[in-house]
């Protein structure tokens, strides 16, 4: 994973930056707008954040509690302790079932398994029917926000692939657009065997998995076909109804600065007798694929996440590069925290290092997971297995040989100053830094004044 | 060892307990659920009819209010009239005795299909702090209703309007006593932002959700 370049590559990319100002605009705006419509916010954001802990405490109970009581209606549920695993248990459902063509509503845990290349190997025709999902499915792109997954495109973008895809007048108007893909969609509900969703959270008191969506295609697909899979991450457990209503007052507000999301959809089992519509199997599959990992050390909080996006929407980071520079699922400051422990602190070495550490993740996240705080760990523990580049580990260790020596350390310091301001040209600037080009390449580097702040300290002493 | 039984033992030595759950463990949880705790709630107004009113336009949806359950054909007809839309509806079973042919519309009991596109629906309740319906499925009240047709119309009873989610969850049971297959909760005609986070109405989902407020 190579953050460091393709971010260069997408700070120049005049399309994405258009598009990336909108994200802050409507998400940004918008769930500042939306708290405020809650009175007590502190005190909400508290009880999620503990409704979290709680369950995460007591989690392989609460898993235990969630699987009796689904099994009580009827739901069968799986387990995958890795992505491998998920793919070939959602093909032996498929299999057992006769399906031949699966609709997906938007699910993140697929994305990290790769699910529907895994699905079309097997023969299966699969659809994404989420709007923007179907868009990156027809481009043959992974998202680029985990809850808006097509905001690097533009409208344009968007009119020539329904164009080529669909071969159909080219239109540019967005309602027009929306039309296209629902007319488009509409006969893929109606045909499937299998509808794959993820579940935003799952209830242990009920045994029931909950959705959260907008345009009513989750809805679709896991209404419409005869067999309906959930798949999500053993760590979105919740203990009760009365635990959905808190989250679900901080979830849409933070994920796309809604008071509540179109629909919000609790389902509970297969048909039953003397139901008129619903599927005739209900599977759930709960996936570890890394998350044991986090429980139980330094980074246990960060499975407290909801998957709202408002990390990435506050990030000054993701909003000048956007998600793909991330390079996989997760991007922003969670999937910082994310990818590292999901596919190796070795193989994602510039991401603990893609955040500024001003704490706007922080601020913005409504169960209080302190991101910065798990990106500084992750930048420790690189540090500690050797995984920094040898110039910085160099240079830092020289700084601290030097820094534990303080008379040694005065003497450099004052040397370095005066040098400096030698460099410097009339306007007290430094054009050219030698080992600095990275600075001064795009700008100046302002010069010291020449002397340190010890030397000006002690002499402001002995005048007083 | 099983995918399920290395997960559980994987997340119980993280956290440095031991192999098998205690009774106590169990207990906790146990309690846990069976408390039920409300969270916080924020300030909501003393008229839950005005705020669900107020929150449901917000959302796109419209509201007519009637003085009684006779009055609903009228009140469909003139809405489908001055939406310029077809005479034509499905409707769940609770309705299946009004006089719908007396306003001239023609009206199927039974769930919508793909191509029904007007769907009239009850629903369980209503929550005054989001605008938003509670509907559940189950043998009279058809999920896909209130999904397939382009456009959707809920009969909500005043008497029906209760303050939150909580509210909802606590008259479902007492009423239904189990959890139906799906309780979907809808705050108005679907929608996308999809494309340049451009809100737009009618995505997969009705185009329109109109609502008829009964006393």
């Amino acid at each position: 994973m190579h953050f460091k370049a393709r971010a260069g590559a997408k700070l120049a990319d005049v399309k994405l930056q258009t598009a990336l100002k909108k994200l802050q605009g409507n998400f940004v705006k918008g769930r500042a707008d939306r708290i405020t419509e809650l009175d007590n916010f502190p005190e909400i954001r508290d009880a999620a954040a503990e409704i979290r802990d709680r369950a995460l405490a007591n989690l392989d109970v609460y898993l235990d509690a969630f699987e009796k009581n689904a099994a009580a209606r009827g739901t069968v549920v799986h387990w995958a302790e890795t992505h491998e695993d998920v793919n070939r248990i959602v093909r032996e459902i498929a299999a057992l079932h006769g399906v031949r063509k699966v609709v997906k509503s938007k699910s993140m845990v697929t994305e990290e398994c790769g699910l529907n290349v895994a699905l079309e190997a097997a023969g299966l025709e699969v659809v994404e029917t989420d709007l923007g999902e179907y868009i990156l499915q027809l481009a043959q792109e992974p998202p680029s926000h985990i809850v808006a997954p097509v905001v690097h495109k533009t409208r344009d973008e968007v009119s020539d692939l329904f164009a080529d895809k669909h071969k159909a007048p080219r239109l540019t108007d967005i309602p027009a657009l929306c039309r296209e893909a629902r007319e488009k969609l509409r006969p893929h509900f109606l045909s499937a065997d299998m509808g794959v969703s993820g579940a935003n959270f799952i209830i242990a008191e009920t045994g029931s998995t909950l959705i959260v969506t907008n345009e009513g295609n989750g809805r679709m697909v896991t209404t419409l076909p005869k067999v309906h899979v959930a798949i999500t991450g053993i760590e979105k457990v919740v203990p009760t109804l009365e635990d959905v209503a808190t989250l679900i007052r901080l979830l849409p507000r933070h994920g796309t600065g809604q008071s509540i999301t179109n629909y919000v959809s609790v389902t509970t089992g297969p048909r039953r007798e003397g139901d008129s519509d619903g599927p005739e199997h209900f599977h759930v599959i709960l996936v570890d694929a890394g998350r044991t990992k986090l429980i139980g050390g330094d980074f246990q909080e960060m499975l407290r996440c909801i998957r709202c996006g408002a990390c990435m929407n506050h990030c000054p980071v993701y909003q000048s590069v956007g998600g793909h520079a991330y390079g996989w699922v997760y991007p922003g400051p969670m999937g910082s925290v994310l990818t590292p422990t999901y596919v190796g602190l070795e193989n994602a070495r510039d991401l603990p290092n893609a955040a500024t550490l001003c704490g706007q993740c922080h601020v913005a996240c409504p169960v209080k997971i302190p991101l910065p705080e798990l990106l500084r760990k992750l930048r420790e523990q690189q540090f500690e297995r050797r995984l920094k580049p040898w110039p910085e580990v160099l240079a830092l260790r020289a700084w601290g040989w030097l820094a534990a020596r303080p008379a040694l350390y005065a003497a450099v310091m004052r040397f370095k100053a005066r040098l400096l301001r030698a460099m410097a040209d009339e306007r007290g600037m430094i054009r050219s830094l030698p080992f600095g080009s990275g600075w001064t390449d795009r700008r100046d580097f302002p010069a010291p004044q020449g002397r340190t702040f010890r030397e000006m300290y002690k002499e402001a002493r002995s005048k007083a | 060892m099983s995918a399920r039984a290395n997960i559980l033992a994987r997340i119980r030595a993280r956290q440095g307990k031991a192999v098998t759950p205690r009774a106590a463990e169990r207990e906790l949880v146990a309690q846990e659920i069976a408390a039920r705790t409300a969270g916080p709630r924020p300030g909501m107004p003393a008229d839950l009819v005005a705020r669900f009113i107020e929150r449901a336009r917000n959302l796109s949806s419209t509201v007519d209010e009637l003085p009684e359950l006779q009055a609903v054909p009228q009140a469909v007809a003139a809405y489908l009239q001055a939406q310029s839309l077809q005479p034509v509806a499905v409707c769940w079973p609770a309705f299946a005795g009004l006089d719908w042919a007396g306003q001239g519309l023609r009206v199927e009991v039974r769930p919508a299909g793909a191509d029904d596109l007007v769907g009239i629906t009850g629903s369980f309740c209503a929550i005054a702090e989001t605008g938003t319906l509670m509907l559940c499925s189950g043998g009279g009240s058809h999920a896909v209703t209130s999904l397939l047709p382009e456009t959707h119309i809920a009969v909500v009873s005043r008497r029906r309007i209760v303050s939150g989610m909580e509210e909802g969850w606590a008259l479902l049971r007492a009423e239904l006593g189990a959890m139906p297959r799906a309780v979907n909760f809808v705050s108005g005609p679907s929608r996308t932002a999809d494309i340049e986070q451009t809100v737009t109405l009618g995505a997969h989902g009705p185009y329109r959700v109109h609502l008829l407020l009964l006393p």
